[in-house]
């Protein structure tokens, strides 16, 4: 450990000089310190891994890296030069290209038209030279060791031909940085290995490469250096050959679980939601639980894992394939998101603008939108109970605003946040489903909704939390179970897992085996 | 503070400018504003009213029904085609299928949005022409005339109510329920939610299709009734009737401010705006207007509308900023 504590290493000796070296860059969003005092040096022909849970930092480093945001503090110098970057232009200019984990190109366009978009060759007169523009396309598909033809349409290729055509484009700005931001997550095993073949080729090409995955596997794989941040800060670098993966995982996870969470003890009641073997096509697969009413689930995993996905399938927003459900001990049939708040559950969704709050409604229309059937009598909506209901989840949310009509569209994120909740808590559920109720919100706001949902608790609701913070789902869970791949790999209860032991889960290296 | 949408911002301020068209008009010819002459126009244009309203409740839902006059044509044929086969059937029997058939064509809309999932305005393309298509089929290209259609079945749409035509009343009748249905119904509320955000709705049960199901074949049910006091008002049924009349329809959506993106829409709004297209057609003739400049400066009026409402949404950004800003300090108030 103690090569790994020092988090800068200027007795670092490499053949080369460095092509990208950060220091000192931080970043603050309103209420959130997204990076503080980040190094990282990135060197011609070496590919750094950069390692970190959900949320330590890495995307914000690499949309400063791509010029998306700009750091309020620190200094960024490309091949020796200061990188003032205002856009992804400029970015480009500088020679550093992402490959995203989610392709963005354009479907019914050809690989040439994809790899030159926005810098097609033009020939006399401002017309596109579509002959020099194939030709280089082929020539960089060659280098690339592509089996497919400049003309083929995007929509006709692979994932892994996709990321091809990627990688062809950031060569064709003349990249000499290029991040890969998870390019394995959408990838097979055998495509995995051809991306890796590729790595090695951009490294003969003296490319420098950042590296990001959650999978060690592979990073020890591809890896030569590597870069850990947590909670925005990084706190070790070096190189792989020095370290082992149970010293990554706790760099990555390694602080001290201090915060108090208020979840309080609370006598456990009936079981009141049992899931068995519940599956669909292709998310999440054989998921079982059992709920008690005053229990708290967190139900952890890296982005990605299945977590929300089974959720969804729970809550009837998808179909599944297998499996089955008892409320109450009685089997009951979710086929949509009716019969499931029929059956005495509730859905507070994880992106609260798009998923949650309608915003040409006032707050009244918004609270009381899941449950129109409780405030109406034969199919009219009665506008006296609608406003009981206003005011009284109004009041426990303490919800600010100037009146009951005001469009939620106006109202400060928090706040819309109080909505939707109330919303849910109008529907009278016996079964509240949180997708990561504290995500972007400061840290005084979580603090109140983790004391909300330890209230709700002890009033006898039973929770499921879908979670990716490791603090949280530790200090609120009464059971915890880890998702991997669409399983569930492992199960804790309150107290009984370290942050390392849920980490290792989440990853689930060979030796972390499924538990059930 | 109740939260009747009766005369929001927006719909005042477009009564105001039909009342000025109106006062406008009556200062250069003075034989429009008679009563009996407005009488006319209101009559003329509830067809244009109850239209804009079904309209109304398909683009709310993000969708829109463009087969609504071929709909109105076609089941404007069958019930004058009907009527000549069986006099003795009585008016309210041909208007009763006037306006299941019309609802039946709707639901065909219905059915391959919902549950195909074909987009609105590609499959009401489709059926524009289709029953379009099927008129002239049934008629073999055939004019019905007065002729051909029985007294009573003329009579009906010049009757009156204490002195009100029955198609006001009809127009009347129609626009209480699609206040009642969109103010105060579960479902009601339910299309302005599908409208406003699909996912969030989703999320609390109510579904996108059902919705659209629903919202068609009520479109469908309208454009029935239309379909045979239409025919019965002028006398004549022919293949090319109402004929464009889709467009007029939407144009009187959009100048009332309801949003083509959806979610957005009000009762007074689509009644509003169909009133101004009414007074504008019967206007600018009685002003010696030619009908040419009729449908420039409705095109003109329609874009006029799009940006203003385009330019009052801007403003009431900085609005909120500004509010927001007041508010951040007090709590809540009821």
């Amino acid at each position: 450990m103690t090569a790994l504590s020092s988090t800068s290493a200027p007795q670092d000796v490499s053949a080369a000089a460095p092509i990208l070296s950060m220091s000192g860059v931080s970043k603050r969003f309103p209420g959130v310190r997204a990076l503080h005092n980040v190094s990282l040096t990135l060197r011609p022909g070496e590919v750094t891994a950069l390692i970190g849970e959900n949320g330590a930092g890495k995307s914000t480093l690499v949309k400063i890296l791509t010029g998306i945001y700009q750091p309020d503090e620190g200094e960024i110098l490309v091949s020796g030069k200061p990188f003032n970057c205002a856009g992804p232009r400029d970015a480009w200019a500088a020679g550093i290209a992402a490959i995203h984990q989610e392709t963005v190109m354009f479907d019914e366009l050809s690989v040439a038209e994809n790899i030159f978009m926005g810098h097609m060759p033009l020939a006399l007169g401002g017309r596109v030279d579509w002959f020099k523009m194939r030709a280089r396309t082929r020539h960089l598909l060659k280098r690339l060791g592509a089996d497919f033809d400049a003309g083929a349409l995007l929509k006709n290729l692979s994932v892994a031909q996709k990321h091809l055509v990627e990688i062809a484009r950031a060569l064709s700005h003349d990249a000499n940085i290029i991040i890969m931001d998870e390019p394995t997550s959408a990838l097979s095993a055998r495509e995995i290995g051809d991306l890796f073949l590729i790595v090695e080729q951009l490294k003969k090409h003296n490319c420098a490469i950042l590296f990001i995955s959650h999978k060690f596997d592979e990073i020890f794989q591809v890896a030569d250096r590597w870069t850990c941040l947590r909670d925005g800060e990084e706190v070790g670098a070096g190189a792989m050959a020095d370290v082992t993966q149970p010293d990554l995982v706790s760099l990555m996870v390694g602080r001290a679980i201090g915060q108090v969470y208020p979840k309080r003890a609370v006598k456990l009641g009936p079981v009141v939601l049992e899931a068995d073997d519940i599956s669909n096509a292709t998310e999440f697969d054989g998921v079982s639980f059992k709920l008690h009413a005053g229990e708290i689930i967190g139900l952890y995993g890296l982005v990605g894992a299945g977590r929300s996905e089974a959720m969804q399938g729970l809550f009837g927003l998808s179909k599944l394939t297998r499996g089955s459900i008892k409320i109450d001990g009685k089997p009951v049939e979710i086929r949509s998101p009716d019969d499931a708040i029929r059956a005495g559950l509730a859905y507070l969704p994880e992106d609260r603008q798009t998923q949650g709050a309608v915003l040409p409604f006032g707050i009244r229309a918004n609270l009381t939108l899941a449950s129109l059937g409780a405030h109406a009598r034969h199919g009219f909506v009665s506008y006296a109970k609608e406003l009981a209901t206003t005011h009284r989840f109004g009041a426990r949310l303490s919800i600010k605003a100037s009146n009951w009509e005001q469009a939620v569209g106006q109202l400060s994120g928090g706040n819309q946040q109080k909505v939707i909740i109330g919303r849910w808590l109008a529907s009278n559920p016996h079964v509240l489903i949180l997708d990561e109720p504290t995500k972007g919100i400061d840290i005084g706001s979580k603090a109140a909704v983790h004391e909300f949902m330890g209230e709700l608790a002890s009033e006898g609701l039973a929770i499921l939390l879908v979670t990716s913070e490791l603090p949280e789902v530790i200090g609120m869970a009464d059971t915890i179970l880890v998702m991997h791949e669409g399983k569930i790999v492992k199960r804790f209860a309150r107290g009984e897992a370290t942050a390392e032991m849920i980490v290792s889960a989440a990853i689930a290296d060979a030796n972390a085996g499924a538990s059930q | 503070m109740k939260s009747v949408k009766f005369l929001r911002n927006r719909d005042s301020a477009l009564a105001l400018i039909v009342l000025g068209l109106i006062i406008a008009i009556g200062l250069r010819a003075p034989v429009f504003v008679t009563p009996e002459s407005l009488v006319g126009v209101l009559t003329d244009t509830s067809f244009l009213f109850m239209l804009a309203l079904a309209q109304m409740v398909v683009i709310l839902t993000r969708g829109i029904d463009l087969s609504v006059a071929a709909n109105l044509a076609l089941v404007g044929m069958v019930c004058a085609l009907v009527s000549r086969a069986h006099p003795e059937l009585p008016i309210p029997a041909v208007i009763a299928l006037g306006i299941a058939l019309g609802a039946l064509l709707g639901a065909v809309n219905g059915a391959l949005v919902a549950y195909i999932g074909i987009p609105p305005i590609v499959m009401t393309l489709g059926t524009m022409s289709i029953y379009r298509g099927s008129t002239f089929l049934i008629a073999h290209g055939a004019w019905l005339t007065s002729k051909d259609m029985t007294p009573a079945f003329l009579a009906f749409p010049k009757l009156s109510v204490l002195g009100v035509p029955v198609l006001i009343v009809i127009a009347v009748l129609v626009s209480l329920g699609f206040w009642a249905l969109l103010g105060y119904t579960r479902l009601g509320r339910g299309l302005y939610a599908v409208g406003g955000n699909p996912v969030a709705a989703r999320y609390c049960g109510i579904e996108l299709s059902s919705q659209q199901f629903f919202v068609h074949t009520l479109a469908g049910a309208v454009s029935g009734l239309c379909g045979y006091l239409w025919v019965s008002r002028y006398g004549i049924a022919y293949t090319e009737i109402a004929q464009g009349y889709e467009l007029t329809i939407i144009a009187a959506c959009v100048i009332g401010g309801v949003s083509i993106a959806g979610g957005v829409g009000s009762v007074p709004g689509a009644l509003l705006g169909a009133l101004f297209l009414g007074v504008v057609v019967n206007a600018l003739p009685v002003i010696d207007v030619s009908p040419f400049w009729q449908t420039l400066i409705s095109g003109a009026v329609i874009l006029a509308a799009v940006v203003i409402n385009a330019r009052s949404e801007k403003r009431g950004g900085k609005l909120i900023l500004h509010k927001a800003r007041l508010l951040a300090g007090g709590g809540a108030r009821t």
